[in-house]
């Protein structure tokens, strides 16, 4: 007969040990991960809180004007002043350092493996339970070996992050690439374009829309780990918001939690209003 | 002096072609290979040659493998076994420079679904493969404008292909592929996807090119009136083999099989030839605008291009009715020159489908004096069956068969 209470198989202390393993033998290795991520994380928070915080604020309405027009400048003016009326500013530019350093490496990964990933289907059946098992892993898996392999702060925060906002880039780079006509794409090599040629000239700029969607995907991704990134010692917006649970300070929790949302819709109109440019205009 | 060369040219797609190969080799047909092990042959033992300077016309039914035949040509699809010169060169032995080299320089590609770039306007769009080539962009935009203005697209190089209809987009393919000032012009069923009466304007205006610029074109089509109309000789494609290689005129009076004379004349041509084989285009045409729909500036057109009969159609080309002279005549009387186009319409003249064949066409167009309007399943306008065209149909399809069955026997 089979009892479960004397048969089972102690997968979780394989996995303790494991990760002991990795700590003591490794730590080169994750210091050298680390040390990349925290330098970019740095230059971002640095930049963003030498800087005065009208500079910033011109920058955005600048940036929200020429992507969308008048109507996001203006809602992107108010809601930053708000912001800093609310004394949230510093904290929002350590959130959007956080958000800008993982999206600059979720670019940097998630393009190429997208690309990969849309002209193979081998190694698209590969990554997709991976992309799968990083999307749906919850956060609080993965945030303890984080903690042990990189310490607390805003790099493990970054690093968590990461996983998290990666796998729409990746999906939506392959998608877009595979919507791709494949007339077109014969075309391309009838007329004499090389492998380099077809996809620089052919199925990215085809893609582009696809990609843009993916990248506002990541974006918003990274915005919304960064409350429970504050969980393993992340700053910004995530820290009053963890901070005033704790402590039943459900006003502090709730303008954390207000900022974080405008600062979303913010990133999620003018990311979007590029992608539907890049839509509209075609390759010009 | 021929330019193309194609000896035991073999295709066959799936795991394992290799295995296909030599059962075909052995004998087996495409049916019992594909029953046996799920391999399709696409291209078997083709051999043929193309002059310089000639149009080749490659035709066959859907699934006959013709377009793997033209995409063996220029290595859009790897041949599993046989050989392919071009001017001299063995195109299956180059490596990849070579091979992108060729394409460059030797051959472009006019395609049926156009495949245009939607994200370049017309004028990027026929520059591509010069651009692909590495060539400056005002060498490049000469190249290209001057390509444009031999299909007739000039003024149109700064719009979207999107904004053109499609038989401009294929102007602008074609012109995509003449801005290469390729040898060899390989054509997919290049004009298939366009209506009878552009297809018939294309074909006539690759005839005028032709005139002009003599170049190598190797065109695929199912359409046997085109094969015959644009074809300096032309292959007839079968499960994947080549049946018969010659002229029109050689095919026709000497078929090399059941297979080819079917495709040719048929047992009985009536029961063969479809309305929308012989539909023409060439009546007046009366664009249904107003509700009234004008009865009297119908007359007047009618009068004034000295046409008895006017086929309305709508704004979509929708097949609404015929009207007379006559009937326009007596409705504008009877109506002291008012009334509806509606209510001159002929009530006989009810319109065939193109799908119908010429057996069950026969008794309108034999009982009624108006050609006999055509539309397709939409319902939508495709011209007319005369009884001229019908009878000179019969009679080069009954012509061919008395020489055909003479040479025969």
């Amino acid at each position: 007969m089979l009892r479960f209470e004397d048969q089972i198989i102690p997968l979780d202390s394989w996995i303790n040990q494991f990760i002991d393993w990795l700590v003591e033998g490794y730590r080169w290795f994750f210091q050298a991960i680390k040390w990349p991520v925290e330098f970019t994380l740095t230059g971002f928070e640095t930049g963003l809180l030498a800087v005065p915080p009208l500079v910033v604020i011109l920058v955005f309405v600048a940036i929200a004007w020429k992507s969308s027009g008048f109507r996001l400048a203006l809602f992107t003016a108010i809601t930053l002043v708000l912001i800093g009326l609310l004394g949230l500013w510093e904290d929002t530019m350590i959130t959007l350092a956080m958000v800008f350093s993982s999206v600059f490496f979720c670019v940097l990964a998630g393009i190429p493996l997208g690309i990969w990933a849309g002209r193979s289907d081998r190694f698209e059946a590969i990554i997709r339970p991976c992309l799968d098992a990083m999307q749906t892993t919850p956060a609080f898996v993965y945030l303890v070996p984080i903690v042990m392999l990189f310490s607390i702060g805003n790099v493990a925060g970054v690093l968590a992050t990461i996983v998290f906002a990666l796998p729409p880039l990746i999906r939506l780079t392959s998608l877009g690439l595979r919507q791709v006509h494949p007339e077109l794409v014969e075309a391309g090599f009838a007329l004499g374009a090389t492998n380099w040629q077809v996809l620089r000239k052919v199925q990215i700029p085809l893609a582009l829309p696809t990609i843009m969607a993916g990248l506002n995907q990541t974006i918003m991704m990274a915005l919304s780990m960064v409350v429970i990134a504050a969980l393993i010692g992340a700053g910004g917006l995530g820290s009053p918001v963890i901070l005033g649970l704790n402590t039943m300070d459900i006003g502090q929790a709730t303008i954390g939690g207000l900022a974080i949302v405008l600062m979303a819709i913010i990133l999620d109109r003018i990311t979007q209003s590029m992608s539907h440019k890049n839509n509209t205009q075609g390759g010009d | 002096m021929d330019i193309i060369t194609v000896k035991n040219l073999y295709k066959v797609f799936g795991a394992d072609p290799a295995k296909g190969l030599a059962l075909v080799k052995a004998g087996n047909s495409k049916e019992e290979i594909y029953e046996q092990t799920g391999l399709t042959v696409g291209v078997q033992d083709a051999s043929f040659t193309v002059a310089k300077g000639e149009i080749f016309v490659v035709m066959g039914l859907s699934g006959s493998g013709k377009s793997t035949l033209v995409r063996m040509l220029n290595r859009l699809i790897e041949p599993t076994a046989g050989e392919v010169w071009v001017d001299g060169d063995n195109v299956l032995t180059m490596n990849r420079d070579q091979l992108v080299k060729f394409r460059r320089s030797k051959t472009s590609m006019v395609f049926q679904s156009f495949a245009l770039m939607p994200h370049l306007n017309v004028l990027d769009n026929v520059c591509f493969g010069l651009e692909l080539d590495g060539m400056p962009r005002p060498q490049r935009e000469e190249r290209g404008m001057d390509a444009l203005k031999q299909v007739g697209l000039e003024g149109w190089e700064k719009a979207a292909p999107g904004e053109l209809s499609g038989g401009m987009q294929q102007r602008v393919g074609l012109a995509r592929g003449l801005a290469m000032d390729p040898d060899i012009l390989l054509m997919d069923e290049a004009f298939s996807a366009l209506d009878p009466l552009i297809r018939s304007e294309m074909q006539d205006e690759l005839l005028k090119l032709q005139d002009r610029h003599e170049r190598t074109i190797v065109f695929i089509s199912h359409d046997l009136d085109e094969a015959l109309r644009i074809g300096d000789r032309i292959a007839i494609m079968e499960g994947g083999r080549v049946v018969q290689v010659g002229s029109p005129e050689e095919i026709l009076q000497n078929p090399a099989d059941d297979y080819v004379r079917a495709f040719f004349r048929g047992v009985d041509p009536t029961g063969v030839i479809s309305a929308g084989d012989i539909v023409r285009d060439n009546q007046p045409k009366v664009i249904w605008h107003t509700p009234e729909g004008s009865p009297r500036a119908t007359l007047e057109l009618l009068n004034n291009q000295d046409r008895e009969f006017g086929y309305v159609v709508g704004s979509d080309r929708k097949f609404y009715g015929v009207v007379s002279t006559d009937s326009l005549r007596d409705l504008l009387e009877a109506k002291n020159g008012k009334g509806n186009i509606e209510q001159a319409f002929l009530e006989a003249a009810t319109p065939v489908q193109e799908g119908e064949c010429l057996q069950d066409i026969l008794p309108q167009v034999a009982s009624h004096l108006w050609p006999i309007p055509v539309v397709d399943e939409n319902n939508l306008y495709q011209g007319v069956v005369s009884k001229n065209r019908f009878l000179r149909t019969l009679y080069r399809a009954g012509n061919d068969n008395g020489n055909g069955n003479d040479l025969d026997q």
